[in-house]
């Protein structure tokens, strides 16, 4: 089965492409690729993406589908839906289900579920230690036999560093990165938002960066000790992006994301209690977010992530110390990334490199690109396209977003996954 | 009856959950209200027919019997009819949300809302969910507006002013809604406002409130007008805010021999309920600085003040 998809603007960082390009695929592979009108159309059905964005399928290196377990508040099947109308094609996702992803039978029913769901290509991440508890190492080969990508406890970050050195050590075998979620939950004192002056005034415990900033410098010592590939999820302090930047200078294999919503909104948006507004970690200052623009600017920042975090209405519609942490991510992050682009953050060739070739190369996965011979997973994207968001539009089924009603531009058009059409907007 | 309805003041605000918010008019008209207040709190018959025909519903879900007693007296006073709900015993216990058990009580009718709940916040959550006012009742560590307007009302009436007063609030400032609301009221009547305490219960974040801190006791309470002490929560030790309650008492508690260069007219205050001993001695909270039981009553004027303003000023009533 071909496909062409003619007359888009092309960018595919991988190649250093940018510009007006065709594409044939042939049975799920990219075939060839080249300059408008000359590659022959026969017995191919026709994609005409005039005006259009024609990108890599985007990775996300941070997500949580809830299943096993959570499946009232998303499903692979849901929580893969909700990633392609976003434009996500790969999606990794984090163990903290119930069971806990620790061992392969959790990995091979995540696998089974993908497949049969057939959106993104969902990629699990195991946990580092047994049930998320920091104390003994999971199973991670037979893990790694049955599909996962990485290690994390993401949230229950391992505090004790003889545990993590173990871990690192450990995940040489497979060379696999190990995904931290850099939190050091004794400073951070059960706080619901950033530590500082709003938390001050509203009453909330805060966290502070510090708390931050101490276990990504750990975890950096760690892997200057071990030698092991880490990653750190979801960067938001200026500290922790100058601890990271650091250690690329000296050498020490790290790698780091940030979300999109710690680059759009700070702590202020707290102010009023609102639930969509809690996460970890939490929204920060604004001195945060110009240390993260610079960050992505300079390649301390290797990718974005979304920290796709479903919730029900009932984890979210309640006082707000009470309130589950996370908002759902993937049907929000391009059109505000884009912004980062029209306020000359970044260009968007390398907007596109850290959703796409950066992620994939970190997970090791020949994905993110449109050489000929890859997987034919692509985005056909409207730059221009004005639109409001609406959570009672989400294919999630989390409604959880700071930004319900926000005014964007760019929207995700089409999507293929190995040369499957997944999403069609409006279709 | 009628007549003075026409050029009457009305509170601006819809609600009242926090100072922070509230503008200078709409303090000088509840203080000036509660002082009418005061004067049928004197009378013989207690009972005014401002607020008949209206109910009160006084949600508390955290305990609370100074504050929940003192909204009910006021609103008996103006002759409103109340109903109290306690979390302890209600459907709350059993796992209903808290929107659930509030709208609830609204379905049954109250025309106006107290509420005191031990997250921060809570009331906004409430009162943007149901169309009633809502008076907070204090929420968490983060307000608790009639508690302050009391307060002031107490000093104003024994100081005839608030303007340039020098107002120290003494102890766990980081926990306390009291402090909070205390700090917002002073500094916008014009008073100076001092922290004093162990750094852990005063972050530097408070000098963005527009106060002084002070962690020496003598010091911060120097040539003070007013001294506001707040309960030490026993809970709090074993928590390293402070090593122990010895500890604390001796560095911060309000002991008679450091009044002993005090001012004449100082006042020493105190929300309650106290801790005899931890953070003020018996001599002090008897002694003939304190205002602590004017306050108590004060409470009631001020809070039967807010309810007529939310609820009777805006109708053809009034309380002559």
């Amino acid at each position: 089965m071909k496909i062409l998809i003619k007359n888009g603007h092309v960018v595919d960082p991988a190649n250093g492409i940018e510009g007006k390009r065709d594409l044939l695929v042939v049975d799920g592979i990219i075939s060839r690729i080249a300059e408008t009108g000359s590659l022959n159309s026969k017995g191919a059905e026709t994609v005409n993406a005039k005006g259009l964005l024609v990108l890599p399928g985007f990775i996300d290196l941070h997500s949580h589908l809830r299943e096993p377990g959570y499946e009232y508040k998303e499903t692979i099947e849901t929580g893969g839906k909700s990633a392609v109308a976003g434009g996500f094609t790969s999606i990794c996702c984090m163990a903290n289900t119930s069971p806990v992803n620790d061992n392969a039978s959790v990995t091979r029913y995540i696998m089974d579920k993908q497949k049969k769901a057939g959106f993104a290509n969902v990629f699990p991440v195991g946990a580092i230690t047994k049930g998320l508890k920091g104390s003994e190492l999971s199973e991670i080969g037979g893990m790694v036999k049955a599909g996962i990508v990485a290690i994390s406890d993401d949230a229950e970050p391992v505090m004790n560093s003889l545990v993590m050195r173990r871990a690192m050590e450990y995940s040489k075998i497979f060379g696999i990165p190990l995904f931290s979620h850099c939190e050091d939950l004794s400073l951070g004192d059960e706080g619901v938002m950033n530590e500082g002056i709003i938390s001050t005034l509203l009453g909330l415990k805060g966290m502070t960066s510090e708390s931050e900033f101490n276990m990504i410098q750990r975890d950096i010592n760690l892997a200057c000790l071990t030698g092991a590939r880490l990653h750190i999820s979801h960067v938001s302090t200026a500290s922790g992006v100058s601890a990271i930047r650091e250690a690329k200078k000296r050498g020490i294999k790290v790698t780091s994301e940030v979300t999109p919503h710690h680059l759009m909104l700070t702590e202020d948006a707290v102010r009023g209690y609102g639930t969509n507004f809690k996460m970890k970690p939490p929204l920060r200052t604004k001195q945060d977010v110009e240390s993260l623009e610079e960050g992505l600017a300079d390649g301390t920042i290797d990718s974005f992530a979304t920290d796709h975090a479903p919730h029900a209405i009932v984890d979210k519609q309640v006082e707000f110390d009470r309130a589950s942490f996370g908002i759902v991510g993937f049907e929000t992050a391009f059109p505000l990334l884009l912004t980062l682009v029209k306020r000359r953050v970044i260009t968007l060739n390398k907007l596109i490199e850290k959703l796409t070739v950066s992620p994939a190369g970190i997970i090791r996965k020949n994905k993110g690109t449109l050489s000929c011979g890859a997987d034919a997973d692509i985005v056909l994207a409207d730059p221009d396209r004005e639109y409001t968001i609406d959570v009672k539009k989400f294919y999630s089924k989390g409604t959880n977003s700071p930004f319900d009603g926000w005014k964007v531009k760019g929207s995700i058009e089409r999507v293929f996954v190995s040369g499957r059409l997944v999403f069609s907007r409006g279709g | 009856m009628m007549a003075k309805t026409v050029d009457k003041k009305i509170l601006q605000a819809k609600n009242i959950i926090d100072i922070e918010t509230m503008n200078v008019e709409d303090i000088s008209l509840i203080l000036d209200t509660a002082l009418s207040m005061k004067e049928i709190m004197s009378r013989d018959i207690k009972k005014v027919p401002a607020l008949r025909g209206k109910m009160i519903a006084n949600m508390f879900f955290e305990s609370s019997t100074r504050t929940r007693t003192s909204f009910e007296i006021a609103a008996k006073m103006l002759s409103a009819d109340t109903v109290s709900f306690t979390a302890s015993g209600s459907s709350m216990s059993k796992g209903e949300t808290l929107l659930d058990t509030v709208r609830n009580i609204i379905a049954m009718g109250p025309d106006l809302l107290v509420m005191r709940h031990a997250s921060s916040g809570a009331p906004y959550f409430v009162a943007k969910n149901i169309n009633i006012p809502v008076i907070n009742a204090g929420d968490g560590r983060h307000e608790h507006p009639s508690q302050a307007l009391l307060d002031l009302f107490t000093v104003r009436e024994k100081k005839g002013k608030l303007k340039g007063l020098k107002v120290s609030i003494v102890g766990d400032i980081l926990h306390s809604r009291v402090a909070r609301s205390d700090i917002y009221a002073f500094k916008k009547m014009g008073a100076n406002v001092r922290l004093v305490g162990p750094p852990a219960f005063i972050p530097d974040y408070f000098r963005q409130f527009g106060a002084e801190i002070f962690y020496d006791m003598e010091k911060g309470i120097k040539d003070a007008d007013v001294i506001i002490m707040l309960r030490i929560q026993i809970e709090r030790q074993g928590k390293n805010f402070f090593p122990d309650i010895r500890e604390y008492y001796e560095l911060y508690g309000l002991k008679e021999n450091i009044l002993c260069f005090a001012k004449d007219d100082l006042l020493v205050m105190h929300p309650g309920p106290l801790n005899r001993g931890v953070e003020i001695d018996s001599e002090v909270a008897d002694g003939k600085h304190s205002v602590i039981l004017d306050q108590v009553t004060n409470g009631v004027a001020v809070r039967a003040a807010l309810l007529y303003l939310l609820l009777g000023s805006r109708t053809d009533e009034n309380i002559d």
